[in-house]
């Protein structure tokens, strides 16, 4: 009883919730006899799939991994500054207000701007904007984590002679883990905005946002909406990679 | 074991202020095994005592001894309980308790040190939980898996800092008689700042109270209840009447008197 009370939470009702949704939008479309070059309804989705997969999984990946290469130098570089920013009170103080101005530019007008300086490498401006769009609340999270932490843990090991980099190894760092996950998720998001952002602002032929371009230039409703689909399944992927590892490296956070 | 001696010790912190005084003139000496209790008006220097002791700071002037030996920086023979059992949460109990040796012992291994833990837990009463996480457990509890935590590298000296202060009236209790046991299995010389007069008596073998800040030598007394102690010795007339003493040496010290 209470297993199959479950599921019928957790799978049966999303699941009906998601048809209705479909059969509504079919019915929409079917009612106003809207064309193709005007709006798609579900059913064209599946064909435009076919018509298209070779492109959607070399494009997606183009997209996928570009991503993760974005989110990767985000976790290098964020965790980096805000282990410094964590460990000395002047350096925080000092560059916080320069990270939340950089923060505060609106990423898509630094994307032109990038991919003039940068031109013709078009992996790199897109990772790079990936980054540039992901780094900042992890190196917040780091820093919090790690300048909040209780003076007790630290005078604990201190005083068997431990050193800095023991402490930050054995407390510090898994100390902050949870904070550093709440940070991933939002960042794994904000790497994938700013890969789909490189993409389509300056579309490069690669990767999702340029399938998307393609499907516009040639108001094939069918194609932009797949690659909407196949982008919020890519972005669902990315989510729960970390939400994965997240339950591996820093489970036990978790309040029942 | 070792003693733990102060001579005429002074601390001034240096704020954007100017030198801010804290300790003054602090002489004291427990010997070999003895307990000694520090109690004192809040704020007047008593975890600054306890840094100092433990190596984590260094005194302005004076001499800190520790088994005849000069402090001059962290030394692994210190155990040190605070008032917050900050515990590593991602760990069980017993790896908790194991930490200290992981830095002073790395080598040893790690049934051992294990093994260790589960011998101390088991003198906490704490057997069953070994393998509980940290926030499935009690405030005492925790507590107690501080106290393991202090003295799983077998310390020569253990300072505690204020551990019961956080505790209700009868979690203290218990824990002053779990203290007692400790102290009868495990060889050590011990130094507790407290807030709690009926703590001090009941623990120590002699009090010292300290002035307000900059803290001084107030008043020391000896305590005389033999080692066989149970809460009703509180209650003998010539406790109470050193309760009284004690309470009004307080006061002198919060200059209310
Ligand atoms: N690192 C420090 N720098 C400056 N002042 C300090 C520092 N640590 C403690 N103090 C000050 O020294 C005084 C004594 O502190 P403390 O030893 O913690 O008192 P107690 O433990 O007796 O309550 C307090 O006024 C406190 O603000
Ligand atoms: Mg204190």
């Amino acid at each position: 009883m209470e297993l199959s009370n479950n599921l019928v939470r957790k799978v049966v009702i999303p699941l009906i919730a998601i048809a209705i949704f479909l059969v509504v939008w079919e019915w929409i479309v079917w009612i106003n006899g809207w064309p193709n070059y005007k709006m798609a309804s579900p059913s064209d989705l599946g064909p435009a799939f076919w018509k298209y997969r070779v492109l959607f999984l070399e494009y997606g990946w183009d997209t996928f991994w570009r991503t993760v290469a974005g989110l990767g130098l985000s976790v290098l570089v964020g965790t980096m500054l805000g282990m410094i920013m964590g460990f000395s009170r002047v350096i925080r103080e000092g560059l916080y207000p320069l990270l939340v101005g950089f923060n505060a530019i609106p990423k898509a007008t630094v994307v032109p701007v990038i991919a003039l300086i940068l031109v013709g490498l078009d992996d790199l401006n897109t990772i790079l904007i990936a980054f540039l769009i992901s780094f900042f609340p992890i190196a917040v999270s780091v820093s919090i984590g790690l300048s909040t932490l209780e003076p007790e843990y630290r005078d604990i090991l201190r005083s068997l002679g431990a050193t800095r980099l023991t402490i930050f190894w054995k407390i510090a760092l898994p100390k902050t883990l949870p904070e550093f996950f709440g940070a991933l998720k939002v960042a794994v998001t904000l790497a994938f905005i700013g890969t789909n952002l490189m993409e389509i602002v300056e579309p490069h032929g690669k990767g999702l946002g340029h399938l998307f371009d393609s499907g516009k230039i040639n108001a094939d409703y069918p194609l932009m909406f797949a690659v909407l689909i196949a982008l919020a399944f890519l972005g669902i992927v990315l989510f729960y990679i970390v939400v994965f590892l997240e339950r591996i490296f820093a489970g036990w956070a978790e309040r029942d | 074991m070792s003693e733990i001696e102060l001579q005429e010790v002074s601390h001034e912190f240096l704020t954007p202020d100017g030198p801010f005084p804290v300790l003054e003139k602090i002489s004291l000496k427990v010997p070999e095994g003895a307990f000694t209790s520090v109690v004192g008006p809040s704020g007047c220097g008593k975890s600054t005592l306890t840094r100092l002791i433990s190596g984590l700071i260094k005194p302005t002037q004076g001499s800190i001894k520790l088994g005849g030996r000069e402090v001059t920086g962290p030394i692994p023979t210190v155990g040190m309980a605070f008032q917050n059992p900050v515990m590593l949460e991602w760990r069980s109990v017993v790896k908790n308790i194991t930490l200290p040796l992981e830095i002073v012992a790395p080598k040893m291994p790690a049934k051992e040190q294990e093994d260790r833990a589960r011998e101390l837990l088991k003198l906490v009463s704490l057997e069953g939980y070994e393998e509980n996480r940290p926030s499935e457990l009690s405030g005492g509890m925790r507590q107690r898996v501080s106290l393991c935590r202090s003295l799983v590298h077998r310390p020569e000296v253990l300072i505690l800092d204020e551990p019961f202060g956080a505790l209700d009236a009868f979690t203290r209790e218990e824990l002053w008689q779990i203290m007692h046991s400790l102290r009868d299995e495990e060889q050590i010389t011990c130094l507790l700042i407290t807030h709690d007069l009926r703590e001090s008596v009941f623990l120590s073998d002699e009090v010292i109270v300290l002035s307000d800040r900059p803290a001084r030598n107030q008043y020391t007394t000896k305590i005389d209840l033999g080692s066989e102690r149970t809460l009703d010795d509180l209650y003998t007339p010539q406790t109470t009447e050193q309760l009284a003493v004690l309470r009004h040496q307080i006061e002198v010290a919060q200059g209310r008197k």
